[in-house]
């Protein structure tokens, strides 16, 4: 499996986990890049943005971007394009693409 | 036998109130139970020890099997002892809860007064349900007596609790034949067994709130493979912790307990494996056919789960013929679990002795010393003519 699909966090073997499937330390999620799940990337058009923060009140993985009350963008890093922001938005500025789409234009991959 | 060891107060007792009492005498947290027939009992029992203010447990009468697992799950979650019993179909409900409670690594401890599966509807002995669930992570032990009933109880709790295991522990029990009928058990006083039980510490617990801990977290192609891991460890470690419960137990009660039990077996030609309470019947067919000069002899499985191959091995190698008799209504392999397992350890051991299989007392049909002697026979032809087909057969079934 690429890093890419298997997020920045580095896999324990058996001996290493703690029994139950429990996780132990709080906070951890922020290790777990959910990001690889993305099937969809939200775009967002800032310009027609009024910064409303509804996405960023909706958002189950805190990845939208905040800096001075301003909405500036996805966290990509964990953003796992789930799509209810786009749902949200009440002036419909998100919209949903394909990340083969955007890995066409940007060449990321 | 140790020249001290306690005597306890004898009671004639059927087997679900021994199961009862056992339950009493550990006092646990939490005790969540549906009533099923041949379980009833246990249960009924039990609620008016609660009822009577004789224990400090919480009683769940909850409302399905699925539930009173569930209920135990969390309680046990919630770093209580927790203690349920069912049968047959309410095992079947408890299915999928199961798996999550040894998964999770509880000790959960469960009686099962096993009783066959329907249809056609029989409330009586099979394995089925016990048997079915063999590979849900559980420890299994199978009582012979009234008295292993009770004994087995007192001991799960301190396997199932044990660090080195931390699994949940099933105590079977013939539905009827040992659930309902009346022998002499002896009961160690409450003290004793408070000593012996101690008290559970669970090593993560819900209601820490000073350690919370993430419970049930979703597990994907990343952690799953290497979270049910353990599942093996614990199990490959449970042989030794039973045995030195079963030597520490023997210690203080002089009833002292093993993986497998043998009887008149060192010098048998001839050797029946059996669990349950069938083993009485066994025993008394082997002493007849000794009386004859027929060097018969018994294996009794105590434990299935974890299957004790090295010692079933040990104790039946170079017999001439075993017949493994077995209380299920399996279909489609080519033989019932018990068989399968001694023949893949004689196998993987390259030990090689010829091996026959009975499926016997269905739905509670009775089987008696006769019935063996007749299985013994059928080993001593085979013993004779080598020939071993048919491996599969039927004891005490009207073939025509
Ligand atoms: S798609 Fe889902 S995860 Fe990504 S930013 Fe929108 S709401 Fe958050
Ligand atoms: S919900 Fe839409 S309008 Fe509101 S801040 Fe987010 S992108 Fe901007």
């Amino acid at each position: 499996m690429s890093d890419r699909l298997r997020g920045k966090m580095p896999e324990k073997g058996w001996k290493e986990l703690p029994i139950r499937g429990l996780i132990i330390e709080p906070g951890n999620s922020v290790n777990y890049e959910t990001g690889s799940w993305r099937a969809l990337r939200p775009i967002i058009n800032l310009e027609k943005c009024p910064h409303c923060m509804f996405c960023w009140l909706f958002c189950p993985d805190g990845s939208i971007i905040v800096k001075n009350s301003q909405v500036t963008g996805v966290d990509l890093r964990y953003c796992k394009g789930c799509g209810i922001c786009a749902v949200e938005c009440p002036r419909q500025v998100i919209t949903m693409v394909e990340e083969a789409e955007v890995a066409k234009e940007t060449n990321v991959w | 036998m140790s020249g001290n060891r306690l005597k306890g107060e004898l009671k004639a007792l059927e087997g679900d109130n021994a199961v009862a009492e056992a339950m009493r005498q550990i006092n646990p947290d939490v005790v969540a139970a549906y009533p099923i027939t041949p379980q009833t009992e246990i249960v009924m029992t039990f609620s008016e020890f609660v009822a009577n203010g004789l224990v400090d447990t919480e009683f769940l009468a909850v409302e399905s099997e699925h539930a009173a697992l569930s209920a135990c799950i969390g309680a046990a979650l919630a770093g209580a002892r927790a203690l349920t019993a069912t049968c047959g179909p309410g095992l079947a409900l408890m299915w999928e809860m199961l798996w999550i409670a040894s998964s999770w690594r509880l000790p959960i401890i469960m009686n099962v007064v096993n009783r066959a599966f329907s249809s056609p509807l029989n409330i009586l002995c099979s394995h089925d349900d016990a048997m079915g669930s063999r590979d849900a992570g559980w420890i299994q032990l199978y009582a012979e007596s009234q008295q292993e009933a009770y004994d087995n109880t007192l001991q799960a709790v301190r396997i199932a609790e044990h660090p080195d295991i931390l699994l949940p522990v099933m105590c079977c029990l013939d539905g009827f034949v040992l659930g309902h009928t009346l022998e002499p058990v002896e009961v160690l006083p409450d003290e004793v067994v408070k000593e012996w039980a101690g008290t559970y510490n669970p090593c993560y617990s819900l209601l820490d709130i000073d350690h919370p801990v993430t419970y049930g977290a979703a597990d994907f192609t990343d952690y799953y493979f290497e979270h049910k891991r353990p599942q093996w460890e614990a199990m490959e470690r449970a042989p030794k912790v039973i045995l030195d419960i079963g030597e520490e137990f023997g210690k203080v009660t002089g009833r002292y307990y093993h993986l497998v039990d043998s009887y008149r077996l060192d010098d048998a030609d001839v050797a029946v494996v059996v669990l349950g309470a069938t083993s009485g019947a066994v025993r008394v067919a082997v002493d007849r056919l000794r009386k004859n000069g027929i060097k018969a002899g018994m294996l009794k499985l105590r434990c299935f789960r974890p299957f004790p191959a090295q010692q079933v091995v040990q104790a039946l190698q170079g017999k001439k013929a075993v017949a493994i008799l077995e209380r299920v209504a399996f279909f489609g392999a080519e033989a019932s679990p018990v068989f399968l397992e001694v023949a893949t350890a004689f196998y993987l051991r390259g030990v090689s002795t010829k091996l026959i299989n009975y499926t016997y007392g269905l739905g509670g049909r009775d089987t008696v010393p006769g019935q063996i002697c007749g299985v013994f026979q059928d080993l001593i032809d085979i013993t004779q003519t080598g020939k071993t087909e048919p491996i599969f057969r039927y004891l005490g079934l009207r073939d025509f």
